[in-house]
């Protein structure tokens, strides 16, 4: 066991775990962070996708020890009143069925909107496709992230005024 | 689910329903936390008391409107579609009020979400329900105001009196309200007044569902709970000869290592458990088990096998099955003109759900409560009151949401489990399969096969047709069925009369049993998901052999069934199938019935390589009245992604007794960037309400196959296909 401090959702936090313990696993049972989910723990369906220093990144396989000083964010701090334009598009589209790959996959499509705010189609197949939903709701997913984008692009040229 | 049951519950169902509106006038108070904003609650922890003036509905003082919602969510929709029917009778918003899934009370009646038969079964008892209580209400209002009750009406929440601007609230009306007799046949609504029914308004759990609050199983803590890790046997069925937990124990955070046992319907194994304070610490722990399993039933399980098996059944007749019986195919084979015969093979599929299974159990003084994504919580009790020698009403389900499910969380393994375990350590146990474990120990889809024949007369008109179900029965496996003479009643879903209405003069299906001690069970659509794939690839064999369109003698043989017609025209319209044809465009066609709902596909493909690309997939659904067509819109996707991931994806193989598949890398789901567009007409219907969950995945795999045929000359007649090289 070991002490190992962290920066979850810009806040500090310690726990004591064992230092393999992939992060998944210590924002669930350790920290209450569950809307990160376990769907594979080996990296395939991206369920566990949470941001390392603005990158998205598989917490089920991450040990908790290679986190080290960089800033974690999960669905529960991406946005303080869960208004990101990611999370407004999702939930103006109806995007989720049964929901529970849609943390992972709204943080994919947070992360990859950060780097490019205007995503074609191929942009948006490429950064998504590493996130499976047995629903099928990869069409609204699709649609979804492009509406994030307009409205995100609204309140910045709106900021701009 | 198959539709015989649910159909035969339901009207069982809706009798003690109708009993229970009548009879229920529990009243008490309470002051209920609000739902801070989440107006899903999935958990049912606290009581939740007001004025129960059914067990449906509960109106507290302060004009709260609680609806309890029968019918688990798994992604289907139930917590929006379920209590919309009673909101929109009772005259309240569906954002106005809080919702509750039920908790596998008696009370409740079936709980069940299967057989696509929520909203089918739903539709006039709980409407009915609402009605009731609103006529209570404005009967109460109508009192207090000494006029009669013509002069009032209920508005969201509210009775009001015509005319005039004096209003009195829910709350406010409740209590003398609950003290008036219940109306035996309130009146329901035109449905041209709906104000909710028919709208796609917005699911009320959606905000929860996109800022991770929502509770699935998954997300369940209760205080002092240990997390356990199972080590399943790797052949499925076996005994634990030996085993070592000294290391396991010694690793931090293992608490127990425990031997224990999976009891399915039709069998019971042994595994070793280690429990941990939390889920790392007993997944380490079971990394350092030694075991040594006996394995005493594992050659008898082999997919090779039992496929050849099948073949061999296939030469049989089978047992025929009465209703659906017409002419004599066998007088019709022997004088045709015309004879066609195929085989069409479909493979053992697990669910997959993205939330793998997951039971949080703790069991204490002879009672037991359960925190669990479960798709029927009445049946659970059942079954743990059984399995742990309880009385029913000394276990609590508290339902979470599902994580998907598409049939196998109605299979309560994980449940037993972490109750067994519970009991043994006095403490609130919660299980959580692996993936692998998901992928790997089953109950699976059985795998089938269709051995098809048809007869055409000289001017290509089908003479007869014959349609030999084999494979193994879930009635006879889960429940337990003996068919030792007689074909498997579930089975033949989709290729019944009902489901499939081709006049042929002469048909015939049967069943032939072949057993396997492979866990199976109902996978989303089930029998119809597999018994279509033939049924719909073979008419279209015989269109070929006739030299007809398929489309038109699909018309053609289904001229009496308008439904049907209705359907299949749309869909031409909307594909622009002659347009498409004549350009040369490979476009297959299917259509199926199946949880009474008929839905066809067209699904265009054009060669690519040695394979074809999906370029579009069109499709058209009657599920007589849509409640939400949005959400039907989206249940027709998610089916025909689901459906497509069957035919050219996944495949369960098992080798004596070990499943060669065990996570997403050799199971593959299709991802983003893998789904063809869709466009998705629902029909505007005032039919009863059919399936919705499930009768867009039948037709599926037959048009796809349908369209590669033309696309390339080559007919596919084994399921999964590699569909680069066809």
């Amino acid at each position: 066991m070991e002490s190992i401090e962290l920066l979850i959702n810009r806040k500090k936090v310690k726990v004591e775990v064992d230092s393999n313990t992939p992060l998944l696993w210590v924002l669930r049972d350790h920290l209450s962070l569950v809307g990160t989910k376990y769907g594979c723990g080996i990296a395939q369906c991206g369920a566990c996708t949470v941001w390392i220093d603005g990158e998205p990144m598989r917490s089920c396989v991450l040990p908790v020890s290679a986190v080290g000083k960089s800033a974690v964010t999960t669905i529960e701090g991406l946005h303080e009143k869960a208004e990101h334009p990611v999370q407004v598009a999702w939930d103006e589209l109806d995007v989720p069925q049964c929901g529970y790959c849609q943390a992972g996959q709204i943080m994919t499509a947070a992360a990859l909107l950060k780097k490019n705010p205007k995503p074609s189609h191929d942009d948006i197949v490429a950064g998504m496709s590493g996130n499976i939903c047995r629903c099928g709701t990869y069409h609204r997913i699709h649609n979804a992230v492009k509406r994030a984008s307009e409205i995100a692009s609204a309140s910045n040229s709106s900021k701009k005024k | 689910m198959s539709a015989n049951t649910t159909k035969q519950t339901s009207r069982r169902d809706f009798i003690k329903i109708s009993a229970q509106t009548a009879a229920f006038l529990a009243i008490g108070f309470e002051n209920l936390a609000n739902g801070k904003g989440v107006k899903v609650r999935n958990l049912a922890h606290e009581p939740h008391i007001g004025v129960e003036i059914n067990p449906y509905v509960l109106i507290n003082e302060s004009g709260k409107v609680t609806l309890f919602n029968a019918r688990p969510d798994m992604g289907q929709g139930t917590s929006q579609s379920i209590p919309m029917l009673i909101a929109e009778e009772l005259e309240v918003r569906l954002d106005q009020v809080e919702i509750v899934t039920s908790d596998g009370s008696a009370k409740f009646g079936s709980q069940l979400s299967g057989g696509s038969s929520s909203v089918s079964t739903r539709y006039l008892p709980m409407r009915t329900v609402g009605a009731a209580v609103k006529e209570m209400l404005v009967q109460a209002a109508a009192n207090h105001w000494h006029v009669p009750v013509s002069a009032c009406y209920a508005k969201e929440g509210r009775v009001y009196q015509k005319n005039k601007t004096i209003s009195l609230g829910y709350g406010e009306l409740v209590a003398s309200a609950a003290k008036l007799p219940v109306p035996s046949s309130p009146v329901l609504k035109n449905p041209a007044d709906f104000t909710q029914i028919g709208k796609s308004l917005p699911r009320p759990e959606i905000p929860s569902k996109v800022n991770g609050t929502a509770k699935f199983g998954m997300d369940v803590v209760i205080p002092g709970m240990l997390y356990a890790s199972i080590a399943h046997a790797p052949s499925i069925h076996a005994k634990v000869k030996s085993y070592h937990g000294e290391k396991a124990i010694a690793s931090p955070g293992v608490k127990f290592v425990l031997k224990t046992e999976r009891k399915m319907p039709h069998a019971s194994t042994e595994a070793v458990a280690v429990l941990a304070d939390s889920y790392w610490a007993a997944l380490k722990g079971k990394r350092l088990l030694d075991i040594e399993w006996e394995s005493t039933e594992a050659d008898a399980m082999n997919t090779e096998k039992y496929f050849n098996q099948l073949k061999e059944a296939g030469k049989s007749p089978g047992f025929e099955y009465k209703e659906s019986l017409t002419g004599d195919v066998n007088k019709a084979f022997a004088g045709a003109n015309q004879l066609i015969e195929a085989s069409y093979q479909t493979p053992f599929l697990a669910h997959a759900p993205m939330e793998p299974e997951n039971a949080t159990v703790y069991v204490q003084d002879g009672k037991v409560e359960v925190w669990a994504p479960v798709q029927g919580p009445d049946s659970l009790v059942t079954e743990l009151a059984t399995y742990l020698g309880f009385k029913k009403e000394h276990v609590k389900i508290n339902v979470t949401f599902l994580g998907g499910a598409f049939g196998r969380k109605a299979y309560y393994d994980y449940v037993l489990e972490a109750a067994h375990l519970s009991k043994q350590i006095n403490a609130p146990v919660k299980v959580i399969w692996t993936r692998e474990d998901d992928t790997q120990q089953g109950p699976f889809r059985p795998g089938m096969l269709s051995v098809m024949k048809g007869a055409l007369d000289a001017q290509g008109k089908v003479q007869a047709f014959e349609h030999r179900l084999n494979g193994a029965s879930i009635l006879n496996q889960v429940f337990q069925v003996p068919l030792d003479n007689a074909p498997d009643p579930w089975a033949e879903e989709g290729i019944n009369l009902p489901d499939s209405p081709y006049t042929f003069p002469n048909r015939r299906n049967s069943f032939s049993l072949v057993k396997t001690k492979i866990p199976i069970l109902w996978w989303r659509s089930v029998y119809a998901s597999t018994n279509l794939f033939g049924q719909e690839s073979f008419i279209d064999e015989l269109a070929h052999h006739a030299k007809k369109d398929p489309l038109a003698f699909r018309l053609e043989l289904l001229a009496g069934s308008p439904r049907f017609v209705e359907v299949l025209k749309k869909l031409a319209e909307l594909s622009n199938y002659q347009q498409l044809k004549a350009q040369g465009k490979a476009v297959g066609i299917a259509i199926a019935r199946s949880f009474s709902s008929i839905c066809a596909h067209a699904i265009v493909v054009e060669k690519q390589g040695n394979g074809v690309l999906i370029k579009k997939v069109y499709s058209v659904i009657d599920c007589g009245v849509a409640i939400n067509p949005r959400n039907i819109k989206a249940q027709v996707q998610s089916n025909i992604t689901m459906g497509l991931t069957a035919a050219i994806k996944n495949e369960i193989t098992v080798v004596n007794g070990q499943t060669q598949q065990s996570n997403f890398h050799d199971y593959a789901v299709l991802r983003q960037g893998e789904i063809p567009e869709m466009e998705v007409f629902v029909m505007p219907s005032s039919e009863a309400p059919g399936g919705v969950g499930e009768p867009g995945l039948p037709p599926v795999a037959p048009a796809l196959c349908n369209a590669v045929f033309l696309a390339t000359g080559k007919r596919v007649r084994t399921l999964p296909f590699d569909i680069s090289n066809v």
